[in-house]
């Protein structure tokens, strides 16, 4: 086990996932407090598209997939703002709608085909220095973005009427929170792919939700949990020769399980 | 001066009149109770004197301004407080999003926002649960807890939407027992369904349903003439003043004229 650590996909791997596993504990507490998780699972999905735009075009995937859920995340945004009754449905248009032009334009170019099973469930040991780059920048602006305008973002997360009422621009904060998710999934999907993006997104948070009196510290927390789940999980998948992102999500859950087990004992 | 002024004022969300032609002032040591039936426009007055909406005709002034401008002198209580219960928050923190913009510290909050929210917290009596989760509270500490988050901008008029709706009686007459001694200080304003209770704290009565009509109920014992102080207002009484045009006739009518009108 040790010897792997001095294999270069290993250690990015690793610092992948730590810096992955931070920024979904904090965009993920805020996603499960704005009750955003169906959003998040549609802008995760509709960046299926920009992945198979990217191909396409050969432009870098990262770069498509943000282009598409980052546009999604808008569009959504707007949607939720000025038109609240049926917002899901229009939700689940944009997560179907995305994946056909991502699946489209992977049928329309021409040549061999790279293996779309990396992106639907993660491929964490094909982690490159560029990837790594974009994941620590991503996480620089997400921990500066709640150090300045943490109260903001708290007032408008739990109680939004009243915070408009007090001034805060909640439209700006309400989209700026769906803008960080739909970039915290790109980089997610590398590390589980984005079919189980949305259970790193929610599993640790749960968890951690149980466990704190403040949102800051659920987003810590969140954050740390996140990290041991990843770890212990690339650990099955490296032993056991076992999909990553798979592995990462059943740790999870197993875990999930028994701490409500362990909640649900205590309690009677 | 009135604290709130309104006149004229109608309302309608689309074609149909939510409000026509109320006219309503305000005093600065009012305790005003807003009644009525549901969707009788309420919570639209509200919003109004919230500057939320903007009237169609007719005017509201708030301190002899526009709404909007002087939000900073209203506190909000609004409907439901029992939304985001599981919301890993503060009691301390939530009481400090009752701040208004302004001056505030790069990051975080200020030592004197801390100490302001801590005495909000002092004037509902729940300064002892600064530190808890605000869902480990009962409902009424929790609306407590938000009369102290409206409190902390130092309003100088406090609006209450149907403040005791999800409260046990005991815990309904603290609450109003509370906006009795604030009021000595700023001006209340609460929309209820609970009349019975309501009424036994006001001074002043608007009912609305559409339009809205104004009673006056400062001297208790000469409006209501078979009511027991401190008690509960029972069916028959309510009946008479909102069934009579005059209430105050009540008081020399040997049949209250809701009744000989049918």
């Amino acid at each position: 086990m040790i010897e792997a650590l001095s294999f270069e996909f290993i250690q990015h791997a690793l610092i992948a996932g730590g810096l992955v596993s931070l920024a979904a504990g904090i965009i993920g507490s805020l996603i499960i407090v704005n009750r955003m998780v169906f959003l998040a699972g549609g802008i995760a999905h509709a960046s299926y598209g920009g992945i198979g735009l990217a191909i396409f075009l050969g432009l870098p995937v990262f770069l498509g997939a943000s282009l598409f859920a980052v546009g999604s995340a808008l569009l959504i945004s707007v949607l939720t703002l000025r038109k609240r009754e049926r917002i899901d449905t229009f939700i689940g248009l944009i997560w179907a709608v995305g994946m056909a032009i991502g699946v489209i334009f992977i049928d329309i170019t021409p040549g061999y085909h790279v293996d779309m099973m990396s992106y639907l469930f993660g491929s964490i040991l094909a982690v490159s220095t560029e990837d790594l780059y974009f994941m620590g920048i991503l996480l620089g602006i997400i921990l500066f973005v709640m150090f300045f305008w943490y109260r903001d973002i708290l007032a408008v997360s739990y109680d939004s009427e009243y915070a408009a009422l007090r001034g805060v621009n909640v439209r700006f904060f309400y989209t700026f929170i769906l803008v960080l998710s739909a970039l915290t999934v790109v980089i997610a999907i590398k590390v589980v792919g984005l079919i189980l993006v949305i259970a790193m997104l929610t599993i640790p948070v749960y968890i951690a939700e149980k466990l704190s009196t403040s949102l800051g510290k659920m987003m810590l927390y969140a954050g740390l949990i996140s990290m041991f789940f990843t770890y212990i999980g690339l650990w099955f998948s490296y032993s056991y020769n076992l999909t990553s992102g798979a592995s990462i999500i059943i740790v999870s859950a197993l875990c999930l399980g028994l701490f409500l087990l362990i909640n649900h004992t205590k309690n009677t | 001066m009135n604290v709130i002024d309104i006149s004229h004022l109608s309302f309608a969300y689309d074609k149909e009149f939510i409000l026509e032609d109320i006219n309503l002032a305000v005093g600065k040591h009012d305790f005003l109770a807003i009644i009525g039936p549901n969707g009788g426009g309420k919570s639209t007055l509200l919003k109004l004197i919230l500057g939320i909406y903007k009237p169609k005709s007719g005017t509201v002034r708030v301190l002899g301004k526009e709404p909007s401008k002087e939000i900073s002198h209203i506190g909000y209580v609004p409907q439901n407080t029992n939304i985001n219960i599981d919301f890993p928050i503060k009691v301390i923190e939530v009481v400090m999003m009752g701040h208004v913009g302004g001056k505030r510290p790069l990051f975080g909050y200020g030592k004197d926002e801390k100490a302001c929210a801590m005495g909000a917290l002092a004037q509902v009596g729940m300064e002892a649960y600064a530190e808890y989760k605000i869902g480990s509270l009962s409902g009424g500490q929790r609306q407590r807890v938000m009369i102290a988050r409206a409190l902390c901008a130092h309003p100088s008029i406090l609006i209450l939407d149907e403040p005791t709706s999800s409260i046990d009686v005991a815990g309904q007459r603290d609450i109003y027992e509370l906006l009795k001694t604030l009021a000595k200080q700023i001006t209340i304003i609460v929309v209820s369904h609970d009349i019975s209770v309501i009424l036994e704290y006001a001074n002043k009565v608007a009912h609305i349903n559409r339009t809205l009509s104004y009673h006056d109920i400062s001297n208790k014992e000469a409006t209501f003439h078979t009511h027991h102080p401190k008690g509960h207002f029972c069916e028959v009484e309510l009946l008479q003043m909102l069934g009579s045009d005059d209430y105050q006739s009540c008081n020399i009518e040997k049949t209250p004229k809701w009744r000989s009108k049918k």
